[in-house]
């Protein structure tokens, strides 16, 4: 049975579960249960919830160390920065030893991280880089939007017998939602269709999937009929389902909060290219964030993100509609 | 080898006891090993020569003593994991050569089908879990290892081979603090010829010693002579009892003489001539053997024997490696990711 709670005890609510379930899971990672009052702590002990000193190398590297010595390991890295001190554990050995030792071992482990906390907090620690992680073989990379996915592809991340990049978007963590009880898994690979329309479009991640939403509902007063797809995972992707909504529309907008260039939003517009081009009756729009570091003033901030407004102008030019005035 | 490196020995082998003896029938397997690790690494030389063998190819002639007593003592559910110059370390862990060779030819007989290569070969089923390529890349995942170990409630052990030039990087300082803290039974084992690279140690550090680096944290280490069997045995298998009831870290670090140059194909313009003109002197194979006749636990015959059956292994191994394709698309294809289990949600 479903019921509302917030992302983020959502994202709890998984790894309790899976910790339970498996006593192969092992938690840690910075600040992490800083008392023996922590639930994790209470439930699972020391031996299985860690802290850990500020060493990301060292977090991940031996993650992944426990994951080749039949472990499945969650290192919490707090910000999605974080590795990057971190990128030859990520990048160069995790994803690549199943595949070079010709198959002989698999790699269950599951980097958790936040982003995107666009909220003053400056140009280091706010960034959208999920797009980073998405070229490399052997890594998957999954980026809830709501409380119920949260839950369910965090499941299925610890689950699954290959690294995964979990990101969880700091500005989502107090958003409610309905979120099932118990075992909840949500498969990789499968993209949610949030909003069905026959106009336009929309392919959005994470945090810009509710600014698409809001788009929509202004598009919607204006007669026109927006698709919101959320993709759920980059690595794999479901192009599929992408693919079947433009067929449909015959018009795409991609909204993604990583900068342009190297974003999920570029590349899954060069794949619908090569293999949508047909059904497109305009060119793409891509709505990003400006090629920019994230500044600290707050008006520059939103200048530099997308929003709902910026996503409504796109669908309104590529549907061949006039300019709303700002 | 550097000057602090030599001086090192010296001190190493002057306030050495007279170890234990190595019970003959150990001290001529071990002699077997560097002998198959000897007469396979000059073959891979010429092989790589003449273009048989392609690719960035390391070779730790000159080093095989530590290989071989260090893999010698430890069991298959022993981990190790190993770097860019990894071929001794599997040999002497127990990988077959002929796998071995194949995956060094690129083939889909080899041990990791021939997608792994030179620097990347891996026996899980032999508790060799990984080479890997980027210096020091391997230590945190050989503590992660151990830490399974540990939580496992085990007595095997993981041991990691990692070279000087790996100490001036910062995942030897996160892996060395985390394995301190958690007391891991994980062994260091630095391979120190001195070179990191293409470059003297000298020219990277002012710490004369890899085992004085980890001193602040309080753990056993020792520096042997590398080239001394005996001293890398008895020192490891004090290590490896005390691991297997639990303690842990240690360090080990043994100094070296990489005969060849950092890669196959390396001008080596920094080879110091007078320590090439060492090399007789520091030559595990040679002074084994020596030792051997001398304590009277081998036979000029059985020496000859010995390197005979090297060789014609070798030889077998490099005509099952020629017969053997190179792996398929499909192969390869299938190997990125892992399957799920069947009927389980992720893909």
């Amino acid at each position: 049975m479903a019921r509302e709670i917030p992302y983020i005890v959502a994202v709890n609510e998984a790894l309790q579960f899976e910790m339970e379930r498996d006593e192969t899971v092992v938690f840690y990672g910075q600040d992490v249960a800083p008392s023996d009052e922590d639930p994790l702590v209470k439930a699972f002990g020391r031996d299985r919830v860690r802290v850990s000193p500020i060493s990301e190398t060292a977090e991940i590297g031996m993650a992944t160390g426990l994951a080749l010595a039949g472990f499945r390991p969650v290192v919490e890295l707090l910000m999605a920065e974080f590795m990057l001190v971190a990128m030859n554990q990520v990048v160069n050995e995790a994803p690549r030893l199943r595949y070079m030792s010709g198959g002989q071992v698999k790699v269950p482990v599951v980097f958790k991280a936040g982003y995107g906390f666009t909220a003053g907090w400056a140009g280091q620690h706010t960034g959208s880089i999920y797009n980073m992680f998405c070229g490399i073989p052997g890594l998957k990379v999954a980026l809830p939007s709501t409380p119920a996915d949260a839950k369910g592809l965090l499941a299925t991340a610890i689950r699954d017998d290959n690294p995964v990049c979990y990101f969880i978007h700091y500005l989502l963590v107090l958003e409610h939602g309905d979120v099932p009880e118990g075992e909840y898994l949500v498969p990789f690979g499968e993209a949610s269709v949030r909003r069905t329309g026959s106009d336009v479009t929309i392919v959005a991640t994470g945090w810009t999937v509710g600014k698409a939403l809001q788009a929509a509902e202004l598009l919607a007063q204006e007669g026109i009929e927006a698709e919101v797809i959320d993709p759920r995972t980059l690595q794999p992707l479901d192009l599929p389902a992408i693919l079947s909504s433009v067929e449909k529309t015959g018009h795409l907008v991609l909204a993604d909060q990583a900068t342009r260039h190297a974003s999920a939003a570029s590349f899954i517009a060069a794949e619908v290219a090569e293999h949508g081009f047909g059904y497109l009756k305009a060119p793409v729009k891509l709505v990003t964030a400006l090629d920019a570091t994230i500044p600290y003033s707050q008006p520059m901030e939103a200048y530099v993100l997308p929003d709902e407004h910026k996503i409504a102008d796109a669908a309104r030019q590529v549907v061949g509609a006039a300019p709303v005035a700002a | 080898m550097t000057g602090a490196g030599s001086a090192a020995v010296r001190r190493a082998r002057a306030g050495k006891p007279r170890p234990p003896a190595i019970p003959p029938d150990t001290a001529v397997a071990l002699l077997r090993t560097i002998w198959r690790i000897r007469c396979f690494e000059e073959r891979i030389a010429q092989l790589h020569k003449s273009l048989q063998i392609q690719g960035l190819v390391h070779l730790s002639i000159g080093g095989e003593g530590v290989a071989a007593t260090v893999c010698g003592q430890l069991r298959d559910d022993d981990a190790v994991y190993s770097g860019h110059r990894a071929h001794g370390h599997a040999l002497a862990k127990g990988a077959p050569m002929a796998q071995t060779l194949a995956e060094l030819m690129g083939r889909s007989g080899g041990l990791c089908r021939g997608l792994g290569g030179s620097m990347h070969l891996v026996d899980a089923t032999r508790g060799l879990m990984g080479a890997t390529g980027v210096v020091g890349g391997n230590l945190p995942l050989a503590a992660g290892d151990a830490l399974a170990k540990r939580l496992a409630g085990s007595d095997a052990v993981t041991v990691v081979f990692f070279g000087d030039g790996a100490v001036q990087a910062g995942h030897f300082h996160e892996t060395v603090n985390l394995a301190a803290l958690w007391e891991l039974p994980l062994i260091f084992v630095c391979e120190n010829n001195g070179m990191a690279e293409f470059t003297s140690r000298a020219e990277h550090t002012t710490v004369a010693s890899v085992a004085d680096v980890v001193s602040p944290y309080g753990f056993a280490r020792a520096t042997v002579d590398g080239s001394d069997v005996a001293a890398v045995h008895d020192k490891f298998a004090a290590y490896l009892e005390q691991a297997r009831m639990g303690e842990g870290p240690f360090l080990l670090e043994c100094l070296t003489h990489r005969r060849r140059g950092h890669y196959e194909g390396d001008q080596q313009q920094y080879r110091d001539e007078q320590a090439e003109a060492q090399w007789s002197a520091k030559d595990p194979l040679a002074r084994w053997q020596e030792r051997g006749r001398a304590e009277g636990w081998l036979s000029a015959a059985q020496a000859q024997q010995l390197e005979r059956d090297a060789t014609a292994e070798v030889e077998q191994a490099l005509a099952y490696a020629r017969q053997s394709p190179p792996p398929t698309a499909a192969q390869a294809a299938a190997l990125v990711y892992a399957a799920a289990p069947d009927g389980a949600p992720p893909r």
